[in-house]
């Protein structure tokens, strides 16, 4: 039944953002990969033109360009003691699906971490002590630091081209940028998108308050680019449809705009759309993979031999990968051993609405998915906590997207829900109003992980992947604390009410908060309590890596993708440099 | 298509489009715009019923009364029945969305928290049926819905909200949900899909739609955009071509 194809150097799989790169850079470094694409081929022209991509309905509620979660969805549970349902329709997090991945339909955010983000756990105690942390946080260092990824974010960057305005050059602080970023060895490749009216508002009232406003940096770019593989992208032009849309303007940094047109050239890679990777293959010793089994879009089952094996999907599908092949030890919470599914981690998200008098118009539908205004003067370790009570914070920003009106109507709290009073509310706010992002870090904990549903299953039938999580509490005191911050700078804008919504809990995968899903398959230096070692590198087998935002071993104040690609590059680094010249294990235990 | 309908569709649209750049921010001349009834339009073409794939003729009496007490026509703005609604329920449910499209459906089934989401075995279309059936039971005999006072739809309707009523195994306050849900999409989607009529919904909050290019604009802060919105479906000359699969007569 199974047909065996020829062995290949090396199989990627999920071709999406970090799945293009790596094959990119292996294939032009002479080796043969295949690509392995669950969805389907599309490229800027002809899939993703206007003006039917500008259609909420379709994109934003439907989820047209979302995993199949009628084939493939996630079970989830707040806690140990309840039983995992599936997730029946998305809503909290969107995983892409299809050539490019979810990079496709990103908003463009592209944030460096800080330097101490890489060593939260060794700063945290060296700054707050050992007791300071509430016991049931796991955070881990990455076991790399932010001055060994610094070259990998600097190529990222200017693979994509991202706009911004750099606040620390090699230590100098810049007037106009985050001073407190970590140093960058140059500004970005292009200037920052032009700034919206509630941009401009954030802006003034953030300096009034004395905080430090930036352009947020925006990979839709601000102006025409050519990269360093040679691909044109254009300027953006402030359509408010992005996240959760492709772009039909070659000017939001997606594979197919980026390393796709370079990557299809290459006659050592060949892409294989239409192909669900059932698991990577060990052999007997259970130390080294041989290859993957996948089932095709017509039904027909194969066995892809290959050297090295990368797993590059979406965060959640590299962990549930790893668990259904068998490579390593599933977490157990309840003895706190094992590591396949540990330290999973999202985002700590809050929101305040500002809402002005109807003489003021504030246009939400003129946005890039990045074109916001932002401070970090609440983000990560930038202020003293040891009065506070907790680790971590948030970025506070005028990062507003779209006014798309089925999904964006904001009205004051008390508020009906329908009839007379909600309609009046919407028509009369809907473009008199400013919404703040309190994007907030978030902390791995012992009760929260990733592991194999015992009971619901895909369309393969294959176990589903099972997902016990809700906020640590840690976190819910930083979004108290950071939306009052935020409160404060609606007020100085001028607003005529100031509406704060800071996180609650439970989780709930009810509501969109964001598609940072990360961890369960976390690097670090200790294979007792990470998945890879610092190359990105199974300490299990050492012949498959595996590289996205499973490897953060708790999430940070921003949006993960520069991160991610920073990762990439670094990996490679360490494939080509060092793996490929003598295949084995690059760090012993 | 019907050529009739296509060429009032248009009429209507070029009467719309003569007014003064104002419409959108005016509330009188707006509720005027959108109160269904322009003076040059034949009135036929905005008073026909909608064809109605999927609702029964009582469904249809009830979901016409109740979408618009969710959404009422009043002097700021068009209600869910001037935006065509109702049409749009009835095409969403009949076709794929209705049939469970992009909805994980395989068993067990068992009730979970309120974080877990929908964990109903119903279909948005077996959903709709069981509960639109429960719902004209209790009437049965009595005055209908669509003939109750305002109020007492909205007490009719609280009492779906707050939940504890069964509706042939559908909890009414997910019945409820969905219907609030699914109004919203029809009264702001794009016309194509049958709602959001002549876009009434966009003039009235000022969302321009599909047209979606602000390079020039986006700088010049506060500026008030007073132009005619644009559907997935307009050409450059404003016409609105409607998705094939939904009938021309809305």
């Amino acid at each position: 039944m199974t047909q065996r194809l020829k062995a290949t150097d090396v199989v990627i799989i999920g071709v999406g953002m970090v799945g293009s790169i790596v094959a990119k850079e292996l294939a032009a470094a002479g080796y043969k990969v295949v690509g392995l694409e669950r969805g389907q081929p599309r490229f800027t022209v002809p899939d993703f033109q206007g003006p039917a991509v500008h259609d909420e309905l379709r994109f934003d509620i439907r989820k047209a360009l979302m995993q199949d979660n009628t084939k493939e969805a996630v079970t989830f549970r707040n806690k140990v003691s309840e039983t995992a349902l599936p997730i029946r329709r998305w809503e909290s997090f969107l995983p892409g699906t299809g050539l490019g991945g979810s990079h496709v339909h990103w908003n463009g955010q592209t944030y460096r971490f800080h330097a101490n983000d890489f060593q939260l756990a060794t700063k945290t105690r060296a700054r707050y002590g050992a007791k300071f942390l509430d016991p049931d946080l796991t955070p881990q260092d990455w076991g790399v630091t932010y001055a060994d990824l610094e070259p990998h974010y600097d190529r990222f960057e200017y693979l994509l081209g991202t706009s911004g305005k750099a606040g620390n050059i090699k230590g100098t602080i810049q007037a106009g940028g985050d001073p407190f970023e970590s140093p960058r060895s140059r500004d970005y490749p292009t200037p920052p998108q032009k700034e919206p009216y509630h941009g401009a508002l954030f802006r003034k009232a953030a300096t009034d308050l004395g905080y430090h406003p930036f352009p947020q940096p925006s990979s839709n770019l601000s102006q025409p680019y050519t990269n360093p593989e040679g691909v044109k992208l254009n300027a953006c032009v402030f359509c408010g449809f992005c996240e959760r849309y492709a772009c039909e303007h070659y000017a939001k940094a997606v594979p197919q705009t980026i390393i796709l047109p370079v990557l299809l050239k290459n006659a050592n890679f060949e892409l294989r759309t239409g192909c669900q990777v059932q698991r990577i293959n060990l052999d007997s010793t259970k130390k080294q993979a041989t290859g993957v089994t996948y089932i095709d879009g017509a039904g027909n089952e194969f066995e892809q031999p290959a050297s090295l094996v990368i797993t590059s999907g979406f965060a959640l599908n590299n962990v549930r990968m790893f668990l259904l092949s068998g490579i390593g030890k599933p977490y157990d919470p309840a003895t706190g051993k094992g590591t396949v599914g540990r330290n999973y981690a999202y985002q700590t998200v809050s929101t305040v609405a500002s809402f002005f008098d109807e003489d003021v118009n504030i246009n939400p539908f003129m946005a890039s998915g990045a074109s916001g205004t932002l401070i970090n003067d609440f983000a990560g370790d930038n202020f003293d906590h040891a009065e506070l009570g907790f680790i971590g914070g948030a970025f506070v920003g005028a990062v507003n997207t779209n006014g798309r009106p089925i999904q964006y109507h904001p009205v004051p709290p008390g508020t009906p829900a329908w009839g007379k009073d909600w309609k009046q509310a919407v028509a009369k706010h809907y473009n008199h109003t400013v919404m703040f992002s309190i994007h907030g870090s978030s902390m791995s904990q012992r009760q929260n992980y990733l592991d194999l549903d015992p009971t619901y299953k895909d369309a393969w039938g294959q176990p589903l992947l099972r997902m016990t999580f809700d906020f640590p509490p840690n976190d819910l005191r930083m979004a108290q604390y950071v939306t009052g911050k935020a409160i404060e700078i609606g007020k100085a804008m001028g607003a005529k009410q100031v509406a704060g919504n800071p996180r609650k809990g439970p989780y709930t995968v009810t509501q969109y908060q964001t598609t940072h899903n990360t961890g369960g398959t976390i690097m670090g230096d200790d294979p007792a309590t990470s998945v890879v070692n610092r190359y990105l590198q199974s300490w299990d087998v050492s012949n498959v890596f595996v590289i996205g935002a499973s490897n953060f071993p708790q999430n940070a104040s921003w949006n993960p993708t520069d991160t991610v690609g920073a990762l990439t590059y670094w990996a490679i680094d360490a494939l080509k440099n060092k793996y490929m010249k003598n295949p084995g294990r690059l760090v012993q235990a | 298509m019907s050529k009739l309908s296509r060429r009032t569709f248009v009429k209507s649209l070029g009467a719309a489009s003569l007014a003064p750049a104002t419409l959108l921010a005016a509330p009188p001349l707006l509720a005027a715009a959108a109160g269904a009834t322009p003076p040059t339009q034949p009135s036929a073409a905005t008073d026909e019923k909608p064809l109605y794939l999927f609702f029964n003729a009582d469904e249809a009496a009830f979901i016409e009364a109740a979408c618009e007490r969710l959404i009422p026509h009043d002097e700021v703005g068009p209600g869910a029945l001037d935006a065509g609604v109702p049409n749009y329920l009835d095409k969403q449910l009949g076709g794929s969305w209705g049939a469970g499209e992009r909805l994980y459906r395989s068993g067990p089934w068992q009730q979970g928290t309120p974080s877990q989401g929908y964990q109903l075995p119903f279909t948005p279309a077996e959903l709709f049926h069981a509960a639109l059936r429960a719902i004209l039971a209790e009437f049965d005999g009595k005055t209908a819905f669509k003939e109750l006072s305002a109020e007492q739809q909205d007490a009719y309707l609280k009492s779906l909200e707050a939940g504890g009523k069964d509706l042939a195994g559908v909890p009414s306050a997910a019945f409820f949900q969905m219907l609030l849900q699914m109004t919203v999409e029809g009264y702001f989607s794009d016309p194509v899909y049958g709602g959001n009529k002549n876009m009434v919904a966009w003039k009235m909050i000022g969302f321009p739609g599909a047209y979606a290019n602000y390079y020039d604009l986006v700088d010049k802060h506060g500026i008030k955009l007073d132009r005619e919105p644009m559907s997935i479906g307009s050409d450059r000359h404003g016409l609105v071509h409607p998705d094939p699969n939904i009938p021309a007569s809305l």
